[in-house]
């Protein structure tokens, strides 16, 4: 009775409205989620892309410290000036161009990317919900997200140019920098936690409330989990740094000494501020934030992949309640090893055990996942197209991301590696080859219910093998480079640094190729997506990959509003080849 | 389209949309206030012994005004009440009796407010003077026979401005002696309340009780002028919802009344956030 109740309402409404929104209300002003999730998309590939391409001027500089950077060079000169006189990096400007290469990837491409772009699209379909839960909330969280991102793009051309002080920005240092960049650095920073909460309230909201009938939680899909538990982080972790971001904004610009310790001198000079405040306070605000962040970034990428698993080995994933219970866990302690970053600081040996007891503990769900998605392939019929490719490969690289994150976690090795290369090698492989390619994986999954169209697959084949080469062959040397003892943050890729020996510096050579070949392996995706929009391959169904979640019960692509009829749900996410079932898949709306 | 649950409560939750939004909402807000509050005890545990100003980085005490706090918490915790029973009002249909009860709030609202930039002008035209003789006072100033402007944050005094500004002498009255246990008005009735000459070549450090000034105060403006900010945004939203917002009521009016709890939850975390405030950056 309800039911009918609804539709009616529903077919009601429609009549009521029927004239088409409007470009402005369609594209740029919309609530739909789905248009919304494809903003953030689109937003999140540019920066992703310029982030990329601020690291190719920075590889450029550590492989030819001092030579004009080919291409862009006097570009740059012309554009930001005196930092790049004669199209050569001052230190200054690789300094910036490291901070913004940092944030931009972390807060501007990659969780927007795949919390905004692919939570706003996906959620909504898998638990069979119209919308999300507050639908003008969520416009303004991707409007708050655009502001951020428009200031910190616009710090870059303002004189002394953008933050130096690294992604972290380390008081005193972010604080003695004499140029505004910082500033700019932290408004922009206000405005994306803004939208990152904004995001994480409607998620989490609209996961508790707007889940379809039978939809009860043990039958959400995995990545609606991994959403769920990212919101909670985004919502929790998030707002100590924006306190911390207001403290030090205060120290830039009002004087005060929240992070300025008694008797800093800048530049051989006693800085006038009245001193007493603490630089490990800021420290312990932003791992606070950054640590979680760390599992902000991963866990949307292992939920796509673990969709994408079970849909293409065409059986159910292995440990479903394992994965959720690890995923909850994951989430709680996330909040407990913040520290294990500040092993050097100096805190005491003590605090320094505590955090990395928690963080060998949080390895333990991270292992139980990665386990479950290996063990979910055993005895499949794997299809080899391009979304499980780049899921298949999400798993090892991911792998030796976390594995190499051990010895970090252990003081003892860290106060050695600390601060090297080695650290950078590890977390890019966590972040690069792992989330990156979990999110290229969802991109080329979700593509046909975007557009009604398949991405091609020999562009996506040639897209996916040469990032896999590239990725490797930019990040394992690396560790070799670390383990060496290269320091990370050298304008000169460290060939004034008197402990690097030929060989590491040798490395910085052909990372910068690999960097470049890399770079080049995008163009294939970038050609696909665009051309894929208007000469993709017809899908031939609603459910092109005969998939079992609500998403693809939805009409091609879904219209406002997505569901042609009330879902209901009557099983599990994942019932791929059931005995006995007709096919081998039963759609989790399927009543037989 | 409809979104489901936007104001009846789902029947397995119990909640509707916007309760569950504004208690996710809530939470984020304490790790916020969280923070900061962290900050506020760190900074202050790893002050040096000895109190301000005499110390220079010790923590300072008394230095807030304790009855002005007091009436703020009572304003504060009242319009709590109100917000109560303005919703209580819309329960049983009552909606003048509504809109008093939000006048009441808000008057509360913006009476908070008005105390607080009482409290915060106080603070911007009081002085520490330093002397090169080692003598510390605080007090209030008149330079060139003017006190400092009220409610002109330009007009507050350094010793940068007094070199820049060429300024060789200042009037400085300085407040009495903080009295002891059990000689309260002796020390009152013993102290002289004159202005004194002080030459520019006499002093050493002269800051007005702003965030530059010690962390206390950094800390200090930071919190409350966060939790301002909270009182006046509340307050925006409680006018649109007395005034012009209250149209809702006539053509939805459970969606209205729970609207009008979400907001009243939101006011009292405000006042709650408040009620933390006072004891531990005034009283303690």
């Amino acid at each position: 009775m309800q039911a009918t109740n609804h539709t009616a309402a529903h077919g009601g409404g429609h009549e009521a409205h029927h004239h088409e929104p409007g470009f402005m209300q369609k594209y740029i002003f919309t609530t739909d989620h789905k248009m919304i999730g494809i903003q953030y998309g689109l937003t999140a590939l540019i920066f992703l892309l310029f982030g990329f391409c601020l690291m190719l001027c920075m590889r450029w500089q550590i492989a030819h410290p001092g030579h004009p950077i080919p291409l862009v060079g006097s570009l740059l000169e012309k554009v930001l000036g005196d930092v790049a006189k004669d199209g050569k990096m001052s230190p200054d400007l690789y300094n910036s161009f490291g901070a913004m290469h940092g944030t931009i990837m972390v807060f501007l491409a990659i969780v927007p990317l795949a919390f905004g772009a692919f939570g706003n699209y996906v959620v909504p379909l898998q638990i069979g919900a119209p919308d999300m839960a507050f639908p003008r909330v969520n416009m303004a969280s991707y409007q708050f997200y655009f502001l951020g991102g428009i200031i910190m793009f616009i710090s870059f051309f303002i004189p002394g140019g953008a933050a130096q002080a690294g992604w972290t920005s380390y008081s005193p240092l972010a604080t003695s920098i004499p140029t505004h960049g910082q500033a700019f650095w932290l408004i922009g920073m206000v405005f994306l936690i803004s939208s990152s909460l904004l995001g994480a309230v409607n998620f989490i909201a609209t996961i508790i409330q707007l889940r379809a009938p039978g939809m009860t939680w043990m039958r959400l899909p995995f990545f609606v989990w991994a959403q769920f538990v990212t919101g909670f982080l985004l919502l929790l972790a998030f707002p100590p740094l924006e306190a911390a971001s207001v403290m030090q904004l205060m120290d830039n610009l009002f004087g005060t000494s929240f992070f300025l310790p008694t008797g800093l001198a800048v530049g051989g000079r006693l800085a006038d501020i009245s001193g007493g405040g603490s630089p490990l306070l800021w420290q312990h605000l932003f791992w606070f934030l950054g640590h979680p962040e760390v599992y902000v970034l991963i866990l949307p990428g292992m939920g796509i992949v673990c969709e994408i698993i079970a849909n293409n080995t065409r059986k159910t994933i292995w440990g479903y309640k394992s994965l959720v219970f690890s995923v909850l866990a994951i989430g709680f302690l996330s909040f407990i090893v913040w520290a294990h970053h500040m092993y050097l600081t100096g805190m005491g040996t003590k605090i320094s055990a505590f955090f990395q007891t928690t963080t060998m503990i949080i390895s333990i769900p991270s292992v139980i996942l990665l386990t479950c998605f290996f063990i979910s392939l055993w005895g499949g019929s794997i299809r080899f197209n391009t979304p499980m490719l780049f899921a298949l490969a999400f798993l090892p690289m991911f792998g030796i991301g976390g594995l190499t994150g051990l010895p970090l976690g252990f003081n003892a090795s860290d106060i050695y590696l600390h601060d090297s290369y080695y650290v950078i090698g590890h977390f890019h492989y966590v972040v690069a080859p792992g989330t990156i390619f979990g999110l290229m994986a969802g991109i080329y999954f979700w593509f046909p219910k975007m557009t009604g169209r398949y991405m091609n697959e020999t562009l996506g084949k040639i897209h996916f093998w040469f990032s896999l080469l590239g990725m490797n062959l930019v990040f394992a040397p690396m560790f070799i480079q670390g383990l060496k003892g290269m320091s990370r943050r050298m304008a000169d890729g460290g060939t004034t640094y008197f402990g690097a020996d030929d060989i590491a510096i040798k490395l910085n050579t052909s990372i910068t190729h690999a960097a470049v070949l890399l770079g080049l392996a995008q163009l294939p995706f970038i050609v696909n997506l665009f051309l894929s929009i208007r000469n993709g391959r017809k899908v031939e169904s609603d459910n092109p990959w005969q998939a079992t979640t609500l998403d693809w019960a939805t009409p091609t692509p879904p219209p406002h509003g997505n569901f042609a009829t009330e879902p209901i749900v009557y099983r599990g996410p994942y019932e791929y080849s059931s005995p006995g079932a007709a096919r081998d898949f039963t759609p989790q709306g399927q009543k037989v | 389209m409809e979104i489901p649950y936007t104001y009846k409560a789902r029947p397995d939750t119990g909640l509707y949309n916007a309760k569950v939004g504004i208690w996710l909402f809530l939470a984020s807000e304490i790790m916020l206030f969280g923070a900061l509050f962290s900050s506020y005890i760190l900074l202050r545990v790893q002050a040096p012994d000895g109190v301000w100003p005499e110390m220079r980085l010790g923590w300072p005490h008394g230095l807030l005004n304790i009855p002005i706090g007091t009436f703020n918490t009572v304003v504060l915790i009242s319009s709590s009440v109100t917000v109560v029973m303005a919703w209580a009002s819309l329960k049983m249909g009552k909606i003048a009796a509504f809109r008093r009860y939000m006048i009441l709030t808000l008057m509360c609202a913006f009476g908070f407010l008005g105390v607080k930039s009482y409290d915060y002008n106080e603070k911007f035209t009081h002085y520490e003077l330093r002397l090169k003789n080692g003598e510390v006072h605080t007090g209030h100033l008149e330079v060139n026979g003017k006190h400092p402007g009220f409610w002109s944050f330009a007009d507050i005094w350094n010793l940068d401005r007094l070199t820049k500004e060429k300024v060789a002498e200042v009037q400085f009255t300085a407040d009495p002696p903080k009295p002891k246990a059990g000689e309260a008005h002796a020390a009152e009735a013993g102290h002289e309340h004159v202005a004194k000459a002080i030459k520019r070549d006499e002093i050493s450090r002269l800051e007005a009780f702003i965030p530059r000034n010690h962390n206390f105060f950094a800390i200090y403006f930071t919190i409350t002028a966060l939790h301002g900010l909270h009182v006046f945004v509340g307050a925006l939203v409680m006018a649109y919802f007395a005034f012009p917002g209250s149209r809702m009521w006539r053509t939805n009016p459970e969606q209205f009344t729970n609207r009008i709890e979400v907001v009243g939850l939101f006011w009292h975390f405000v006042d709650l956030v408040w009620i933390f405030l006072f004891p531990v950056v005034y009283l303690l």
